[in-house]
């Protein structure tokens, strides 16, 4: 019950950043065909300083069960505004600590998804 | 239906303080105590490699074996158990007609199947088609999930190598009329060879190769209270000789010479290497205890269990069931939807309270593409299955509903 937490359920009912960017500078389509999950990530990226980009908008579209897209909702949120390289280096580890759960080995490529679509994403960029 | 519970040891499982409610037997199913034991008997009594041991154990052993086979042949109507090839699962035992065939010179010819094939079924097929450029047909159900023997007329023609088709739908339960299918066949096209994909069929109704007059069978031991590791590929005999032999190695020969080998007849020649003896000694088991219900009782309990579960959900607001309305149209597996909740997380939820189901495409993703449906959620039944397990479901699913509203 603890993975259907109102936060995460909120998320799924009320996605954040869901829809379209009128001119995004990438968009990045992935799917987990075993469960039929789809999330789309669309990013305009801006030049911060000489040596960093940061994410000045993101959207998501798709669909799936609600881990992956509360997860997708969340990390939009999360991300907004900060540099690459941290949003590189995040993991697994900190989309369970963002979701506050713990994932059972079945639901982690739910929760993941999002997070491979934006690395996809920013890789590009 | 006398109740089996008692010879199922995994049903007084608890998790967390509750029982364990599996509906998932389409997928694989729980196994007997009179199984288990008959495996472990040859593990502790006479425990030998077969066929070429001089020796007590190992004559048991072979014995054993083909004891076992000849079950299995008269279980499904077979005419001599020569016909009963032992393979590791359905899945290969496809592949060894698949095999069979690539080796046989296939230009200009179709290969056909059917939409509503488990991948085993099917990717088989779809694959020796793009490997020898030939066309590969595939047949469409209608909006009830059926196939229509109308277009049967039209699709198998004189090309048509080999039809493969299920006898049921792991998905849609859709059971289909396979002697018909043969007939048809057979008259648009005599040469056609028709494979059955029987996995969902041959545990949970009273089968008859002979009466269905298919070519080749596929079924496996582990959805009908056996043992993983065993599959078995039932084919005509004059079939069996032709077909060249999928695997080489041990116990598979006649004579081996340095520059030649004899291979051995049917089944034999499809059995290279040490088989799995105690999964196959166990499957033998499984075919007395399911003998010993009787089909047709097995058959009425999951039309009786499948009735009451269409029942029940359809007072489920949001539910859609996918496949025929009537209970005796299918067998005992539900494939559903429930609006705004995806099929993970029913499944997911369903699981704190140890109500087993599948979520996904259950290995039928053509048949989900073909219905616009990324995923459905699957419940199945078999011997064990009680009226009360459903309600657990239904109860399950009322929960989600409030959760997700």
């Amino acid at each position: 019950m603890d993975l259907y937490r109102e936060l995460i359920l909120d998320h799924y009912k009320h996605p954040r950043n869901f829809g379209h960017l009128e001119k995004p500078d990438v968009v990045v389509e992935e799917g987990n065909v075993t469960c039929g999950d789809r999330i789309v990530m669309e990013i305009k990226s801006k030049v911060e300083s000489r040596k960093s980009k940061v994410i000045e908008a993101i959207r998501f579209n798709g669909e799936g069960c609600a881990i992956s897209q509360a997860s997708a909702s969340m990390l939009t949120e999360k991300v907004k505004g900060m540099k690459l390289l941290p949003i590189k280096k995040m993991s697994v580890l900190d989309i369970e600590t963002m979701l506050g759960v713990t994932l059972t080995p079945s639901r982690v490529k739910c929760a993941t998804l999002p997070l491979e679509v934006l690395h996809k994403a920013i890789a590009t960029i | 239906m006398k109740d089996v519970r008692a010879d199922f040891p995994q049903l007084n499982r608890m998790i967390h303080g509750k029982r364990l409610i599996y509906l998932d037997s389409t997928a694989t199913s729980l196994k007997p105590r009179q199984v288990i034991a008959k495996e472990q008997e040859y593990y502790t009594t006479y425990c030998a490699n077969i066929f070429r041991g001089i020796y007590t154990t190992s004559e048991e052993a072979t014995a054993a074996y083909e004891l076992a086979r000849t079950k299995v042949a008269r279980f499904i109507g077979a005419s001599t158990s020569d016909e009963i090839v032992f393979t590791r699962n359905a899945s290969e035992s496809i592949n060894v007609v698949m095999n069979a065939l690539s080796r046989t010179n296939l230009h200009g010819c179709e290969i056909a199947t059917t939409i509503m094939e488990h991948h085993s079924n099917f990717v088989p097929w779809q694959q020796l088609a793009l490997g020898f450029g030939v066309t590969f047909r595939v047949w469409n159900v209608d909006a009830s999930g059926t196939l229509s023997l109308k277009d049967l007329e039209k699709f198998v023609t004189k090309k048509t190598k080999l039809l493969a088709v299920t006898a049921v739908s792991n998905v849609l339960g859709t059971i289909n009329p396979i002697r018909q299918i043969c007939h048809i066949a057979k008259r648009m096209n005599p040469h056609c060879l028709v494979l059955v994909d029987a996995a969902q069929a041959v545990p949970h109704m009273k089968i008859n190769v002979k009466d269905w007059d298919a070519d080749i069978v596929a079924f496996s031991s582990h959805k009908m209270l056996g043992p993983t590791g065993v599959g078995v590929l039932w084919g005509k005999k004059e079939l069996l000789e032709e077909f060249s032999p999928y695997q080489y190695g041990g116990e598979m020969i006649k004579e081996v010479h340095v520059d030649r080998t004899v291979f051995a007849d049917p089944p034999h020649k499809f059995e290279a290497g040490t088989p799995h003896i105690a999964g196959v000694i166990g499957l033998g088991a499984a075919v007395d205890y399911l003998e010993k219900i009787g089909m047709d009782a097995i058959r009425n309990h999951e039309i009786e269990i499948s009735d009451y579960a269409l029942k029940a959900l359809a007072t489920v607001k949001g539910i859609t069931v996918y496949g025929p309305t009537n209970a005796k149209d299918r067998g005992g597996v539900i494939a559903f939807t429930m609006k705004g909740t995806h099929a993970h997380d029913i499944a997911q939820l369903l699981n704190e309270d140890n109500v087993c189901i599948r979520a996904g495409h259950h290995c039928a993703m053509p048949l989900h593409e073909f219905l616009k449906i990324p995923a459905t959620a699957r419940a199945s039944f078999y011997v064990y299955t009680t009226k009360s397990d459903v309600d657990a479901l239904v109860d399950g699913l009322e929960k989600i509903k409030k959760i997700f509203q």
